[in-house]
């Protein structure tokens, strides 16, 4: 993965730059010893790994503002981070840039149940919240498998989903608003514990902008009454058609479940051997369905999901009977990764969605693929909404082996932007699928998008390469038109 | 001049035209909405109502894409057909502004996110927003966002295009997520309630199990109402959980009757007949509802209010005034913050800047509307003199 060049003049002006930061922030938040970087190296996405310039740890909105104005004024680059649990390279350093870790912003401003909300700083995880307010019966929806580390200023960068994605929707879906630093140090506020500003819906753009618009130092969070209860049913299928069907059925009789999860035969035998949770090993797909809310919907829903499953081929059915029981139903699922890491060295975790539809040609286009570049691949599949997790399985000590894995992996997203549906539905672009951006977008959609981050960031120093398959001079954008696909400016470093 | 596009090469061509003659263009679908905003007039007019129809729908990929200017009533239709539904059920805004009913196009309702009372509960138009292609100010054919319901790959322009009232991308073609229709519903009405009790009953209703839909205040009849849907034995469960809550009398109406109920709250009825008065369009957080809105009532003339989103938003009404006297006293009202937009008023009004009154500095939206329309083409002027 090629980034862009180091720029010598930021290197050289390291030293003062660093002395800058430390004049404002502390001796203590701002360091510049290889050694003492090594943390920051990579995210979650650990086959990249880059030592920043700097790594500075400011402790509030002032001070980010603060760090930001000195990287302006020296026009040394900035990669901001959560917790570092991208799995798309978000926040990759650069080896001349400051790496501008969130971590120490990190409490809990306001809890206003009342109006239903939560004010945080980035730093919280997003588990955190939840349990601010478990005991009041409240929660916040959103939950990456990752909620235990990552932070809710990552999920915003990210526009990060989960499992309950389907009836929950995305971060973007339960935020009120945002504190967020420009590169230039301006601080904006955007909404607050009420809804829809109008004018330009800047908190929409802003999420999932990774990290390459501006800083957030708040969030405002949408909390939710916890469902009474929750009920998680199993089956297995002889083929992915039928469990596909299985689905699509259970969505056109009106029902949208907390989560619908599928798990093709691999994923089943290794999350089996791994936490014997009881999966038909016999089973091609295996879904999960879970149904929260009222006692009495959960068991009228269930029982209608079980039908529907049973109608469609589905066998060997459970159904959660306790909270033990939905925990059990669940534990292959959330273990998947692991499962996966248990039986092979390394793996290498992808995030397409496509139309559910096309499901059963996707799957067997991957086995295709699976054997043309001599890769095993497991999958994991947010079936309700179409958001494919294939898991390739690899060795990063056998020569070749990671360049096949992510040869094979890119070959799996452009099968998944072919049959209609997109690169990334919930990890982000980063730097993993940067250079794939062109399947999906024609180079004046691309320009558009570098329009709008020009708007905000002129010199490119926020997070650059990372989402974009080229640089970009803003100046130049401007008056650049694009004909007949023709690239612009082609002497620009593309990577 | 009015244009009547049919593909997006003859909207290129138009903006191309705008572009080289630098003469701003009115974009919109059936103009329903167009007594909302600043007071703007062009010689040239595009309409977008040539981009009509429903082009894909897969109702168990919960996805639909259609023209921009297919008439809403279009879309509803087909959804019904499927038992599917649009949730942010957007209001039907153009008799307040003298229309016809039911004239609204889809690309309309998204240009200015509008949502209904299900809002707060399952999202406004921008959640629902999928995906676009249209002609930006540059004469450029850009799309953005996917087809399918979860997709984070590269900026979400969708969610910065809705409420952008056309004067970033003339829409030709979009994508949004639609879902079930819920099963069956009923509504809960508490009478003889002031403001303060209302909002703690819908404070309390917001916060339970019981998960209403819609809760709002109705000041003239003094009654809160409640809505609840989905599944037959759920919505019953839960009538008697929120009933149980709320320890008053309560009358429990029937589907058909809570939806003509909702649909009356939605579409403002109760605004529709004076069109001479001011609207406003106020949000604010809903436990701030009802502060002192018997100052901000008795401080206008001839002023009423609906309060909807269990108090998050209110709808004002008042006979017209002095603007900076009307701002002054609705400032005061939202001291907890929040935002207010005038929806309906008389041309002078509609002069001011007050209009959209933004939360971040105008020159950076600026730059954000350059981004896609760098000589302010598109309704140059409806939403701030400066945008």
């Amino acid at each position: 993965m090629l980034m862009p060049p180091p720029d010598s003049a930021a290197l050289k002006a390291a030293p003062q730059f660093v002395a800058a930061l430390r004049d404002v922030l502390g001796v203590d938040n701002v360091m510049s010893d290889p050694r003492a970087m090594r943390p920051y190296e990579s995210d979650g996405l650990t086959a990249y790994r880059q030592i920043p310039l700097a790594v500075a740890l400011p402790r509030s909105t002032a001070e980010v503002s603060a760090a930001l104005k000195i990287a302006h004024r020296f026009g040394i680059k900035v990669v901001p981070r959560g917790a570092g649990t991208s799995l798309s390279g978000g926040a990759l350093p650069l080896a001349d840039g400051l790496l501008l870790g969130l971590g120490k912003l990190n409490r809990i401003l306001d809890i206003d149940l009342s109006n239903r909300c939560a004010v945080v700083q980035p730093g919280v995880t997003n588990l955190a919240i939840s349990h601010a307010v478990a005991g009041d019966g409240f929660y916040y929806a959103p939950d990456p498998s990752s909620q235990i580390a990552c932070s809710i200023g990552g999920n915003v960068a990210e526009n990060s989903g989960g499992v309950h994605c389907l009836k929950y929707g995305l971060t973007t879906n339960n935020l009120l608003g945002l504190e967020i630093v420009l590169m230039d140090g301006e601080i904006i506020r955007l909404g607050g514990k009420h809804l829809d500003s109008g004018l330009y819906d800047l908190m929409g753009l802003f999420t999932g902008s990774e990290g390459l618009l501006g800083v957030i130092t708040e969030v405002t969070v949408r909390l939710l009454r916890r469902p009474e209860k929750a009920r998680a049913l199993l089956a297995g299928f002889a083929t992915s058609e039928s469990a596909g069907a299985a689905v699509a059925a259970v969505i056109g009789a009106g029902i949208i479940p907390a989560g619908m999860e599928m798990m093709d035969r691999p994923a089943i035998h290794a999350a089996e051997d791994f936490v014997h949770a009881g999966y038909p090993l016999d089973a091609e797909a295996l879904l999960i369905v879970e149904l929260d809310g009222p006692q009495v919907e959960v068991d009228d829903l269930i029982a209608r999901v079980s039908a529907i499953a049973v109608a469609h081929g589905g066998k060997g059915l459970r159904i959660s009977e306790s909270e033990a029981e939905r925990l059990l139903i669940w534990a292959g699922r959330k273990a998947a990764f692991p499962a996966i890491g248990r039986i092979s060295p390394d793996y290498y975790c992808m995030d397409g969605t496509i139309p559910r539809s096309r499901l059963p040609e996707v799957l067997a286009r991957m086995t295709q693929l699976s054997a043309l570049h001599n890769l095993r691949v497991a999958n994991v599949f947010h079936a309700g909404d179409g958001n494919l997790h294939p898991l390739i399985l690899y060795d990063a000590n056998k020569p070749g082996e990671l360049e096949a894995a992510e040869a094979f992996g890119s070959d799996i997203l452009r099968l998944c932007v072919e049959v209609g549906g997109v690169l990334t539905g919930e990890h982000g672009v980063g730097v993993e699928k940067r250079d794939l951006m062109p399947t999906m977008f024609n180079e004046v959609d691309l320009q558009q998008q570098m329009r709008v981050k020009c708007a905000f960031d002129d010199g490119n120093l926020l997070n650059p390469g990372k989402v974009f398959p080229t640089l970009q001079r803003c100046a130049e954008m401007g008056a650049m038109h694009v004909r007949g696909g023709q690239l612009p400016h082609p002497e620009l470093p593309r990577f | 001049m009015d244009f009547l596009p049919r593909t997006q090469q003859e909207l290129v061509e138009i903006i191309q035209a705008a572009s080289a003659d630098d003469v701003p263009l009115s974009v919109c679908g059936n103009g329903t909405k167009q007594g909302w905003g600043r007071a703007v007039s062009f010689e040239r007019n595009v309409s977008l109502c040539g981009f009509s129809g429903i082009i894909d729908y897969a109702p168990a990929e919960l996805v639909l894409t259609a023209g921009a200017g297919t008439p809403l009533a279009e879309i509803k239709a087909a959804l019904a057909a499927e038992n599917q539904h649009l949730a942010f059920e957007p209001p039907d805004l153009g008799p307040l502004f003298g229309h016809a009913a039911e004239k609204a196009t889809i690309g309309g309702v998204l240009a200015t996110n509008l949502s209904g009372p299900r809002r707060p509960f399952a999202g406004a138009a921008r959640d629902f927003f999928l995906g676009f292609s249209g002609v930006n100010g540059r004469g450029e054919i850009v799309k953005a966002g996917g087809k399918v319901v979860k997709n984070v790959t590269g900026y979400d322009l969708p969610k910065l295009i809705a409420g952008s009232f056309g004067t970033l991308v003339a829409m030709t073609e979009i994508t949004i997520k639609v879902v079930p229709a819920p099963e069956t519903s009923c509504s809960i009405i508490v009478d003889g309630l002031s403001p303060a009790a209302a909002s703690q009953m819908m404070t309390v209703a917001l916060g339970s199990t019981a998960d209403p839909s819609a809760a709002a205040y109705l000041p003239s009849a003094s009654q809160a109402i409640f809505r609840l849907e989905g599944s037959g034995p759920s919505v019953v469960y839960r009538c008697q959980v929120l009933t149980d809550l709320l320890r008053a009398p309560v009358r429990v109406v029937a589907a058909a009757e809570s939806r003509d109920l909702w649909q009356s709250v939605r579409d403002l009825h109760s605004f529709r007949d004076n069109t001479s008065q001011i609207l406003w369009l106020l949000s604010a957080p809903p436990a701030a509802f009802p502060g002192d809105i018997d100052a901000l009532t008795r401080g206008l003339p001839d002023c009423s209010y609906l309060a909807d989103w269990g108090g998050g938003r209110i709808w004002l009404a008042h006979a017209v005034t002095d603007i900076g006297e009307a701002v002054r006293a609705i400032r005061r009202y939202l001291g907890q913050g929040g935002h207010a937009t005038v929806i309906r008023a008389p041309e002078d009004w509609r002069q001011s800047d007050r209009v959209f009154a933004p939360d971040v500095p105008v020159a950076l939206l600026r730059k954000v509307r350059a981004a896609f329309d760098p000589l302010r083409l598109f309704n140059r002027g409806r939403l701030h003199s400066d945008l």
